[in-house]
């Protein structure tokens, strides 16, 4: 039996490698780890699970109807990613379970590598690095000639919060920035557009910056390509479930859109072989927040976030269930 | 100005030399297959000599070209043209100053980007299949670290403005401090680099600045420092920086420009914390052409008397 004074028993989910909160975790509540076993989750869940009150899942584990059925003492799920399209929200609202995500921790970061994506694509980089690399700097010569950064239409697909840290970065570059999202936002100056398509067909870069829902699933279709044009280029540090990938593969390897950076794609770590020889895609594998200084920030906000549902205080980053 | 004798010394751009050659009677020096005998011949026609940074007009073409009056020069930098006997003979000398600005500060924040966060790293671990076996490192965060900058002119201030968006404190070294700017500071190079988590070259090539990031200033910068450059490659000294890289004493480098180009250290090419660029800072296809026509037009103003766009002398 638990007394009421003993500290919540809290389930922790990870992967191997992310431990950044388990000493924190382990001083102010009574862990209950995931992997008890090699069977998978959520048959291998131990029964002291069933007590668990608060869910820290960190990286992006499902949290489906079979899984929370197996957890009837939870309260709250803490998440360390800004995307929530791998939790079933609904059965989340229906069982009275609220949800925190990663709030602002990671927008700095995520920011940051969008424009380092834009700046590798349009000036080639990594292209340029492997050519030296290589020896070709010497054998062949200069190498070929980039796109300028500076003064190019920038069109940002999502204005939240790295959207934004996104189009301030940009403005110093005497970049053009306009942007689509569900609703205009009243606190800037920044053309807005009420569809994707007029987005594209007035910018040569698209920034994906959404959150992925079934709304945003595919946003990028065939069409907005063919609209962004073939000097075009888009950067997604959104979910790779915003670009329609089998389309867009189509479309570098065709010419219909100039160039690529993406840090997520749509079956991860899977990525389509034919983008592997082109040399105007930038690829990163889903680490746009892997900073230490990303996972400091995540690891308070989680803490916060788990302190604050404890003692009945106001949550740091709550989901909306709806 | 058919008549013109422009002497273009290498090949730079393919647009350049048509435009040249619609104005005026360009002479190709590269296809010269003796290059004396090539001036002798056109020494009483050739008025004009178009370089760029690596070629320009040595004291020896300025007098074997006795009609010489304007050298105009396809980049910023002017180290391949002896300026004090231009001076002496009252040869103008044009450069392509700002046009070069925002390319070469783009290009210094992706450097800087692409070093911290490992971009050209992690696409090699895509490209590899590696992700399949799992998770790419941590690596380090940009916004916030403090930047120092060599050089606040053109080049040095656009950097700036753009780490500035970044929320990057802001320092710089330079000859004498700037008034009109509110970034910090500091009288030497050693004490820049001691305070700022990553350094950029962004100044002239000139005698006082040759090596001026040597291995005292790299072991200022430290193990956990990165140092960027974007100037010319004689501003760092190579050999201290592979050494400083290989025994860890510098935290990394991202390069466009080196020593002898395209000559770069081997030892560099294993290495992950490095990014290594074949000299690419000035060159976009917007920006190319945007210089060569601004070479065009200062030929067009010298010789219709009208006042150079951008004079140097």
């Amino acid at each position: 039996m638990s007394k009421s004074s003993d500290p919540p028993v809290v389930l922790l989910h990870r992967p191997a490698s992310l431990n950044f909160m388990d000493e924190l975790l382990t001083r102010n509540f009574q862990i209950v780890k995931t992997h008890t076993s090699s069977d998978p989750i959520p048959n291998s869940l131990s029964s002291q699970a069933a007590l668990a009150r608060g869910f820290v899942n960190i990286g992006l584990l499902p949290v489906t109807e079979e899984l929370l059925s197996k957890l009837p003492s939870l309260q709250i799920i803490v998440l360390t990613s800004v995307g929530v399209d791998h939790i079933d929200l609904a059965a989340c609202k229906r069982r009275g379970v609220v949800v925190t995500n990663a709030g602002d921790a990671f927008s700095e970061d995520v920011a940051d590598t969008a424009v380092g994506l834009l700046i590798s694509v349009l000036r080639r980089i990594p292209a340029a690095d492997r050519y030296v690399r290589s020896g070709n700097w010497v054998d062949s010569g200069d190498f070929i000639l980039g796109s300028k950064v500076s003064g190019k239409r920038v069109g940002i697909v999502g204005l939240g919060s790295i959207g934004s840290h996104v189009a301030r970065r940009l403005e110093p570059f005497g970049c053009i920035i306009s942007y689509h999202s569900r609703s205009q936002k009243p606190d800037t100056t920044f053309r807005y557009y009420p569809d994707i398509l007029s987005l594209a067909a007035e910018n040569e870069v698209l920034v994906l910056c959404c959150s992925l829902t079934d709304k945003t699933r595919h946003i990028v279709n065939r069409e907005v390509m063919e609209s962004l044009g073939k000097d075009g280029v888009i950067i997604n540090v959104g979910r790779g479930g915003l670009i329609d990938e089998k389309e867009m593969v189509k479309c570098l390897v065709q010419g219909v859109i100039g160039g690529a950076g993406l840090d997520v794609f749509e079956k991860e770590p899977v990525v389509p072989e034919e983008l592997i020889g082109l040399d105007n895609i930038v690829l990163s594998p889903h680490s746009a927040m892997a900073t230490a200084g990303s996972l400091n920030n995540v690891g308070e906000v989680a803490f916060a976030n788990l302190k604050a549902f404890f003692s009945n205080q106001p949550l740091i980053s709550p989901v909306q269930l709806d | 100005m058919e008549s013109i004798g422009v002497l273009m010394m290498c090949p730079m751009s393919s647009y350049l030399e048509n435009e040249l050659q619609n104005r005026f009677n360009l002479l190709r020096f590269w296809t010269a297959p003796e290059k004396s005998v090539f001036l002798e011949t056109h020494r009483n026609s050739i008025r004009a000599v178009v370089g760029n940074a690596s070629a320009g007009a040595d004291a020896q073409l300025i007098t074997d070209l006795p009609k010489l009056e304007i050298v105009s020069s396809f980049s910023v930098g002017l180290d391949k043209i002896d300026l004090a006997k231009c001076k002496e003979k009252g040869i103008r000398v044009t450069n392509t100053p700002d046009v070069l600005t925002e390319d070469v500060a783009d290009l210094a924040i992706g450097l800087i980007l692409a070093l911290l966060r490992r971009l050209c790293e992690c696409d090699r671990f895509v490209r590899s299949g590696k992700w399949k076996t799992g998770d790419f490192k941590l690596t380090t965060k940009f916004s916030g670290k403090s930047v120092g900058i060599i050089g606040l002119g053109r080049i040095g201030t656009a950097i700036a403005k753009r780490a500035e968006a970044f929320s990057c404190p802001i320092n710089y070294y330079s000859r004498t401090v700037k008034p009109d700017v509110d970034y910090k500071y500091y009288p030497t190079v050693v004490e820049l680099a001691k305070n700022s988590d990553i350094l950029v070259v962004a100044c002239p090539l000139t005698d006082e600045t040759r090596h001026i990031v040597n291995g005292e200033v790299m072991d200022a910068l430290g193990a956990k420092g990165v140092l960027i450059n974007i100037g010319r490659g004689p501003h760092v000294d190579e050999q201290e920086l592979v050494k400083a890289l290989t025994e860890g004493r510098l935290g990394g480098a991202a390069l466009d420009v080196f020593e002898q180009e395209p000559h770069v250290p081997q030892e560099l090419f294993s290495l992950e914390n490095v990014v290594l660029l074949p000299h690419v800072g000035s060159g976009t296809v917007e920006t190319r052409n945007a210089m060569a026509d601004l070479v065009v037009n200062n030929l067009e103003a010298h010789f219709s008397g009208k006042s150079l766009i951008t004079p140097v002398v």
